[in-house]
């Protein structure tokens, strides 16, 4: 598979402050990349390290398999968290400005900001300053902006912070269309629930270092633990039903409701074969659920965090 | 590559002279100068058009002739009354004064005897004036009494200037070197101005470009050094732009100012009040003879012009790339304007000095160690060796090796400084949120 970008042992100090410590990543072509990790814990300073705002003391970045060199700046879009427009310059002259700061002829950008103001909704806004115009409507212009050059790279920061939920969804969509038309995605934020529905990599920063990285459905798989939900219906009682039951399976939890005759548990077995059980239960109820439960990234967060720190 | 520096450039420019309260100042700064000029030249005439009456009761038989209505002063000369009606009759006339010269038996007894009576205190003008009427008779007295005749009293009196040379032998007139280090004065506080308000423009553009967040974007696409050349580049060319709209219209206005008004301008210049002590020298060339004035004109022309204003190109250049790059990296360190003030005082203080040192030592001494020394050091030179050039290279004027050394220093101090100040700025524009102090700048240098 190609890799878009590529990082071999980057690290970054501050003085005495480690930004980044030995991180290593590679970020396939085409894909939506989660980098993920708690505020302070150096997200941002690896963008920037992409983006060419500061660079690395250790390590290689590659970008399409060569070394970033200044002329990748044109091929990358980036929305970054600190975020803002020039508050007393119109909307159309300043868009323009920043598109043809990433190389694109004055005519060329006019027609594509023309077609992006037309999809989003701000045709009228061209000569109108920002100082004008409300939070969201800026938000999506910023976007414009970052995704106009068409770059093959792009790095969103946080990007549905300030964002209204309808505008938020406006701008979810965007992003996968792009990631379908073959845009490759950097996704970084610390709010894991977005993550499930986007990424299809992730990587977890925890404190400069990098904790665990991979295709999210693998880190899903390895993270399972064979714990499975089960609904059963029953005609006796419940709980002489789940004693039965402990005798041959570990039983974490139980709930039985009388009048529905509907048990529910959650139960562990030794490994992710499920026959011997589901032919057990079937003997003798009706099952009408059984399910794995995969972890959230947020539990697998949490979860790797906490190894990491009792090795320690 | 430049072609993203020209973009900058035309972005920082547009942005400056769309501004509105650049476009206000603009276009009343002009006319607030002349305006003021008008209304000081105003005040000067009606200042100078006050006559002071003064009645004279003269009983003594002297001073019959001395005192004649002049430009300032008018007399009124009262017969026949008694002191208590002639106090009476000028206070009820709302003269200024009485004088008051009683009956004595000879010159000397009279002025010893005699008084000046007003409503206040006198003004120091009328006794000096008077005192000096006064003090003419006298001598002329008491070189009579010693055998000098009138004529060879008058003799005496008639002033004297000395005349001068420069050891070429070429005649060279007073107030020369004073008109020569305002000249040069002049492009040194062009200089500081320029630094001083468009470098606070820089700031302040750095400033907002922090606060409204969008620097971020901005430096994922251009290089940090670039922006703040961009920055400071089109921010000057705003700056001239102004000032050439200024010097144009400002001159089109006194010009025809003075047209209609019939104000003598002139003639304000020479009687300003404010004008510096070394001045002085200047008031007395309001007339003088046209010989004289050949020679003042041959001096100016002297003046290595082509050598002044080259150097005033390159000291502007440098110096202001010097100061508006630390502007710039302050505007980087901090997150409001309210927070530079720290930041901005250790700036202004060398320029201050250089403008202090220049009028004070320079003009006196163009060539003295203080004079040397300031127009050697990086961040005085600009002002103060601009002062020092009017009077050229080589013999008699700057040598040579001190105005090369001058401008390599300079040269210098400019790399230095632009590269320490691009390296807090490239960090300083990211930094959100605390005011850091001087040991942070430091460590920033570091990164």
């Amino acid at each position: 598979m190609d890799h878009i970008l590529v990082a071999k042992n980057v690290t970054k100090t501050y003085g005495d402050f480690t930004a980044l410590s030995n991180i290593s990543l590679e970020i396939p072509e085409n894909c939506i990349y989660g980098l993920l990790g708690p505020n302070g814990a150096g997200k941002t300073t690896f963008i920037r390290i992409i983006n060419q705002i500061t660079y690395q003391d250790k390590g290689e970045v590659l970008f399409n398999g060569s070394p970033l060199a200044p002329e990748h700046i044109a091929h990358i879009g980036y929305l970054p968290e600190e975020r803002g427009l020039y508050k007393s310059m119109k909307v159309g002259e300043q868009a323009l400005y920043l598109a043809q700061l990433k190389g694109l002829s004055k005519s060329e950008a006019k027609k594509r900001l023309k077609y992006w103001f037309d999809r989003l909704d701000i045709g009228d806004w061209w000569n109108k300053k920002i100082q004008e115009l409300s939070k969201g409507m800026a938000q999506k212009i910023q976007f414009i902006v970052t995704v106009l050059h068409e770059p093959k790279l792009l790095i969103f920061d946080e990007p549905f912070s300030g964002f209204d939920p309808i505008n938020a969804n406006i701008i979810k969509d965007e992003i996968l269309l792009l990631k379908e038309k073959g845009t490759s995605i950097i996704f970084s934020t610390h709010r894991m629930e977005s993550v499930e529905e986007l990424c299809e990599y992730i990587a977890l920063i925890h404190k400069s270092e990098k904790i665990l990285d991979g295709k999210l459905s693998d880190i899903k798989k390895a993270y399972k633990n064979n714990i499975f939900n089960v609904g059963l219906e029953i005609q006796q009682d419940g709980d002489t039903f789940v004693k039965t039951l402990e005798d041959k399976f570990q039983i974490l939890s139980s709930s039985f409701d009388k009048e529905e005759k509907q048990l529910d548990f959650t139960i562990q077995l030794p490994s992710n074969q499920t026959a011997g059980v589901l032919a057990e239960l079937s003997n003798q109820a009706n099952i009408n659920r059984f399910e794995e439960t995969i972890p959230s990234a947020n539990d697998i967060f949490i979860q790797t965090v906490n190894n990491k720190e009792n090795d320690r | 590559m430049t072609g993203k520096l020209w973009l900058i450039i035309r972005r920082e420019y547009l942005a400056k002279v769309r501004n509105k309260s650049f476009i206000i100042m603009t276009i009343l700064s002009p006319l607030l100068i002349v305006g003021m000029i008008v209304l000081i030249a105003y005040l000067t005439k009606i200042n100078d058009s006050e006559k002071r009456v003064i009645s004279v009761l003269n009983e003594s038989g002297f001073f019959d002739e001395q005192f004649k209505t002049s430009e300032s002063m008018s007399y009124v000369h009262f017969k026949g009354l008694s002191l208590q009606e002639a106090k009476d009759s000028t206070s009820s006339l709302g003269y200024y004064g009485l004088l008051h010269l009683p009956k004595g038996a000879d010159l000397e007894q009279v002025s010893k005897s005699a008084y000046l009576f007003t409503k206040d205190n006198p003004n120091t003008n009328v006794t000096q004036r008077l005192e000096g009427i006064f003090q003419k008779k006298l001598r002329q007295k008491r070189l009579e009494n010693l055998g000098v005749s009138q004529g060879q009293f008058s003799d005496i009196e008639a002033s004297f200037e000395i005349n001068l040379a420069t050891f070429d032998g070429e005649k060279s007139v007073k107030g020369i070197n004073e008109i020569k280090a305002f000249i040069g004065g002049g492009f040194g506080y062009a200089i500081m101005m320029f630094i001083i308000i468009y470098g606070g423009f820089v700031m302040r553009s750095v400033i907002e470009e922090k606060t409204s967040r969008i620097i971020e974007v901005i430096i994922s696409s251009v290089k940090p050094f670039q922006l703040m050349l961009g920055k400071i580049i089109g921010t000057s060319l705003a700056g001239i732009t102004q000032f050439t709209i200024w010097i144009i219209s400002a001159s089109l206005l006194l010009f025809l100012v003075s047209l209609f008004l019939g104000i003598d301008l002139a003639a304000i210049a020479t009687e300003n009040p404010m004008v510096p002590g070394s001045m002085n020298g200047m008031g007395q060339f309001s007339a003088p003879p046209s010989t004289e004035m050949m020679l003042y004109a041959k001096e100016i022309l002297n003046i290595p012009w082509f050598l002044l204003i080259s150097s005033f190109l390159v000291y502007f250049i440098l110096g202001y790339f010097i100061y508006s790059s630390i502007y710039a990296a302050i505007g980087a360190a901090v997150d409001n304007e309210t927070d530079t003030q720290q930041f901005i005082f250790p700036i202004i203080l060398p320029l201050m000095l250089a403008i202090y040192v220049g009028f004070f030592s320079v003009f006196s001494n163009p060539h003295g160690p203080i004079a040397v020394g300031f127009s050697l050091f990086p961040l005085t030179s600009p002002i103060v060796m601009l002062m020092r050039l009017p009077g050229g290279i080589g013999e008699g004027g700057v040598p040579l090796w001190q105005l090369l050394l001058s401008i390599t220093l300079l040269i210098g101090t400019f790399f230095g400084i632009v590269w320490l100040a691009a390296k807090i700025y490239r960090v300083g524009i990211l930094m959100y949120g605390k005011r850091p102090t001087y040991k942070e700048l430091f460590k920033w240098l570091r990164y």
